[in-house]
């Protein structure tokens, strides 16, 4: 029963991903797509429900879908207008990027395809904070002090460039 | 949990390559930024799925994901940040014009 | 003596302190800076030449001092050159007389070249060249001469081409570096073939005896003769080149186009008896290969014939005066041609020579500095436009006419002495080239004296202004110097400078010395009827030798000559096709490929066409294609 649950709800998010990112690429309307990469981004965080990595999941929802997604709105709403459609696509221009998508697509599921995973399927259950916490904080093998540190650098580094940037002169 | 590996992949295989797409066709640089959030996230799935299926024991692709979560959110900032400054200068985010950088 | 080090260090000084703040002085503080610091050049040399020939002998030979050595550079074990200085009686010598000359150089330029523009820049050069000459005869060892010996070259031709503005002056002064490096050329390769079978550069080693280059050479042999006068000749065709010899003769006439003064100095007096210098420096070895010898010997006498020819007939009175500066450096070398031996009788020429070196570059120099205040007062080189000058120019009058007996070997003046001793020399050798030099020396005489006569007598030429007499400056340094050439005959040169080094009493051979005074008086006779009066007896006697006559007014057409070499054979028939390979192959080459890569570039700039999507795509096409090659490989 779990596991018919389980699939069920694996295929609309699948479903959700599939189309919303397509329409994510294809809407006229600015606004419209950011809202389509809003539901991608739920539904990602949905997959990352059911791998069992909670922590991630809710990461991805407050970062991806409350952050970003909310700072590209405020931006698409600072330089366009309401409603307003972007020009239609040239051909040559769509069937160049038509082309790379479905090239690239093809090369890289005739990979997956033929590749032999093992094993096929998913062990071990939830990942518990402490565990987390201790790999963020240490500094032995497989635990990451290091990057996080560097990652702290880097967002300091960001937030001073986005100042410097975006101030008027 | 009996859902197999290549589905996960597959799916952000689609996700990738609509990024792809979007990329290259679109003219609005927010959009190109939509369309680059796409295919990180693509990728994020990836890592996550291979570390759970592959490698269960260690959390590397955990870990990389959540690094990449964060990156990415200040690479958006930034970006972001040029853009509206682009917008200030030429009341305009279409990519075709700045091409102030040619021969 | 190590206060000697001085010497060579403030001329240095001098030319630093001239040449990079000199143009912030006023022309009279450069000139009294390096005017006085020459005095104290001059000074100081005295000093040391009393220094030195005051100090027991060893032996009876003055010992050699060297009161400054360094090792400059070091190459090998035995090939290592050095910087220092060297006193033997022949460099003290040469720096009394190179001291002197400069100092009255010095001295007069401060009235010849008033107002000149360049005025501290002329004073730079002069102090450069006394720099240089008196690095080179201080020289310890034959590298350290090269070195100064490119120097003194190189201030020559800057000091002839001082007038830069004037094409003739360019010319020239190219003219002369150009000869001179060509001769040059020659003595490198005789530096080089000399240090390599001796390994040794220094001249106490060389010239020692221990390492004789003939038995180091013994045997080897290139062309049929040995490598040691191969050597010695290519030494002493560097030296033929820097003294005018022939046929290196011809960049000295032209050098004329530089002031008055710097002839005085360079080009009569100090530089180009540097080739006889070195012969001199060099003679025990040359002692060793008499072939060498022999050719000094006939190059010297054809220079001397030559030039004393050429002299008789031109009408510039600077070039009558270098065509005489080479033929009495040609009697310098002659006379170290002949010579034989180091100690002895067959030894006197060198002594001669080098005493002749002395008192001509006194009488020498006044000759130029007379004809410098000649030329000052009626602004032309062209007897034309003299005539008559006794009555304007009293004490140039005099001291020029010093200057003419004593070159003509009129006793008591120091030139009688010195060229009576070349001349016992030569007829000691064979009495063909005794012969020949005192004809040479009756030519001497007559040229002198239509010179002398065409200046200060003769028909008074039309002056624009009536000349006067130079300014206290310039005539201070024409008495002096008379004053030299008139006592110098009586030093007893034989004493202090001699091959051997042993003190040696200069008696005169009075059958020489009368016949050679009887000689110099009939030309002397023979130009004051022709040239004495205006008449038209010098106009029929170039009538009556015509062929003669046009020839040597054109030097025998030896400038056409090289012309002729290097233009229309050197230039026309080797660098033209080497410059045509040049432009047409190896340049269009490197211009074919620039091309190419031009148009290439610009037919594939618009690839950067700035749009970042093309960019993406291309890139992401070529990535797939990749991973593409790669699966099927796989």
């Amino acid at each position: 029963m779990e596991q018919i649950a389980n699939h069920i709800i694996f295929f609309l998010l699948s479903a959700v991903i599939v189309v919303c990112s397509i329409m994510a690429v294809t809407s006229r309307r600015i606004l419209r797509a950011a809202t389509y990469l809003l539901f991608v981004l739920f539904a990602t965080a949905g997959f990352y429900f059911q791998l069992d990595y909670h922590f991630l999941g809710a990461v991805q929802i407050t970062i991806y879908a409350g952050g970003i997604v909310v700072l590209f709105v405020f931006a698409i709403l600072l330089t366009s207008k309401l409603g307003e459609k972007s020009d239609r696509i040239s051909s040559t221009k769509r069937a160049w990027g038509l082309a790379a998508a479905l090239l690239g697509a093809l090369i890289c599921g005739y990979t997956l395809c033929t590749h032999d995973f093992f094993p096929q399927f998913a062990a071990g259950g939830e990942v518990d904070m402490k565990t987390l916490g201790h790999a963020l904080m240490g500094m032995d093998k497989y635990q990451y002090l290091l990057p996080f540190e560097a990652v702290s650098i880097l967002l300091l580094a960001c937030i001073i460039g986005g100042i410097m940037i975006a101030r008027k002169r | 949990m009996e859902i197999p590996m290549i589905y996960y992949v597959v799916v952000s295989t689609v996700m990738f390559f609509a990024g792809v797409y979007g990329f290259v066709t679109r003219k609005n640089l927010l959009a190109i930024l939509i369309s680059l959030e796409l295919m990180l996230n693509a990728v994020d799935i990836n890592f996550v799925v291979f570390n759970r299926y592959l490698f269960p024991q260690q959390l590397e692709g955990f870990f990389f994901t959540l690094f990449a979560v964060a990156i990415a959110a200040a690479e958006t900032a930034i970006a972001i940040a040029i853009i509206i400054n682009i917008y200030r200068n030429i009341r305009n985010i279409k990519v075709d014009d700045l091409d102030k950088m040619k021969y | 003596m190590e206060y000697s080090l001085i010497i060579l260090l403030l001329p240095m000084l001098l030319f630093f302190v001239l040449g990079i703040g000199g143009h912030k002085m006023s022309h009279r503080t450069a000139g009294l800076l390096g005017t006085g610091g020459l005095f104290v050049i001059t000074a100081l040399s005295y000093a040391v030449a009393a220094q030195y020939f005051t100090q027991p002998r060893v032996e009876s030979i003055y010992p050699t001092l060297i009161p400054f050595h360094i090792e400059w550079l070091r190459f090998t074990e035995w090939l290592h050159i050095d910087l220092g200085i060297l006193l033997d009686p022949i460099s003290v010598m040469m720096l009394v007389v190179i001291s002197t000359v400069s100092c009255m150089v010095h001295l007069y330029s401060l009235g010849y070249m008033h107002g000149e523009t360049g005025f501290q820049r002329y004073y730079a050069f002069l102090s450069l060249f006394t720099f240089s000459m008196l690095g080179l005869v201080v020289a310890t060892n034959i590298f350290q001469m090269y070195i100064f010996w490119e120097l003194v070259g190189v201030s020559s031709y800057l000091l002839i081409g001082f007038y830069y503005t004037k094409p003739a002056a360019v010319s020239a002064s190219k003219k002369a570096f150009i000869v001179t490096r060509f001769a040059d050329l020659g003595f490198l390769l005789g530096i080089l073939l000399l240090s390599y079978y001796t390994k040794t550069f220094d001249f106490a080693v060389l010239t020692s005896g221990e390492v004789s280059l003939a038995a180091t050479t013994a045997g080897k042999t290139f062309l049929g003769i040995s490598v040691a006068s191969w050597a010695m000749a290519l030494v002493f065709m560097g030296g033929a080149g820097k003294s005018a010899m022939f046929p290196l003769h011809i960049w000295l006439p032209d050098a004329m186009e530089g002031p008055t003064p710097v002839s005085a100095l360079i080009h009569a007096a100090t530089m180009v008896v540097a080739g006889v210098y070195l012969v001199a420096r060099l003679f025990p070895i040359y002692v060793t290969t008499p072939e060498v010898l022999t050719m000094i010997t006939v190059i010297g006498a054809v220079t001397a014939l030559y030039a004393a020819v050429v002299a008789c007939v031109q009408t510039d009175i600077k070039r009558v005066l270098a065509f005489s500066t080479i033929s009495q450096i040609a009697f310098m070398m002659v006379a170290l041609g002949v010579t034989t031996e180091m100690q002895g009788h067959g030894a006197l020429g060198y002594m001669a020579s080098m005493f002749h070196l002395f008192t001509h570059a006194m009488f020498k120099a006044l000759l130029f500095l007379g004809a410098g205040a000649i030329i000052h007062s009626v602004h032309s080189n062209e007897m034309s436009a003299m005539g008559g000058l006794r009555k304007y120019m009293p004490i140039t009058h005099i001291t020029f006419l010093i200057a003419c007996l004593a070159i003509s070997g009129i006793p008591p003046f120091s030139g009688f002495f010195s060229k009576d001793e070349i001349l016992a020399a030569a007829f000691e050798k064979s009495a063909f080239w005794g012969i020949w030099l005192s004809l040479v020396a009756g030519l001497t005489a007559f040229y002198m004296f239509r010179l002398y006569y065409n200046i200060f007598w003769g028909e008074e030429a039309h002056h624009e202004h009536t000349p006067h007499e130079a300014p206290k400056t310039m005539t201070i340094p024409l008495m002096f110097l008379a004053a030299v050439t008139c006592v110098a005959g009586f030093i007893p040169f034989g004493h202090f400078v001699t091959a051997g080094g042993c003190s040696y009493d200069i008696h005169l051979d009075w059958t020489v010395a009368s016949v050679s005074i009887v000689i110099a008086l009939a030309a002397i006779a023979l130009a004051t009827w022709l040239y004495m009066r205006p008449n038209d007896k010098p106009a029929r006697m170039a009538d009556s030798m015509r062929r003669l006559h046009t020839w040597a007014y054109h030097r025998f057409y030896l400038d056409e000559v090289y012309m002729f070499v290097t233009h229309k054979i050197i230039f026309r028939r080797i660098c033209e096709p080497i410059a045509w390979f040049d432009r047409h192959v190896v340049d269009a080459t490197m211009n074919l490929m620039a091309a190419l890569t031009q148009s290439a570039s610009y037919r594939i700039r618009t690839l950067q066409s700035g749009r970042l999507q093309a960019y993406a795509t291309v890139f992401l096409l070529g990535a797939l294609f990749i991973a593409f090659v790669l699966l099927c490989v796989w």
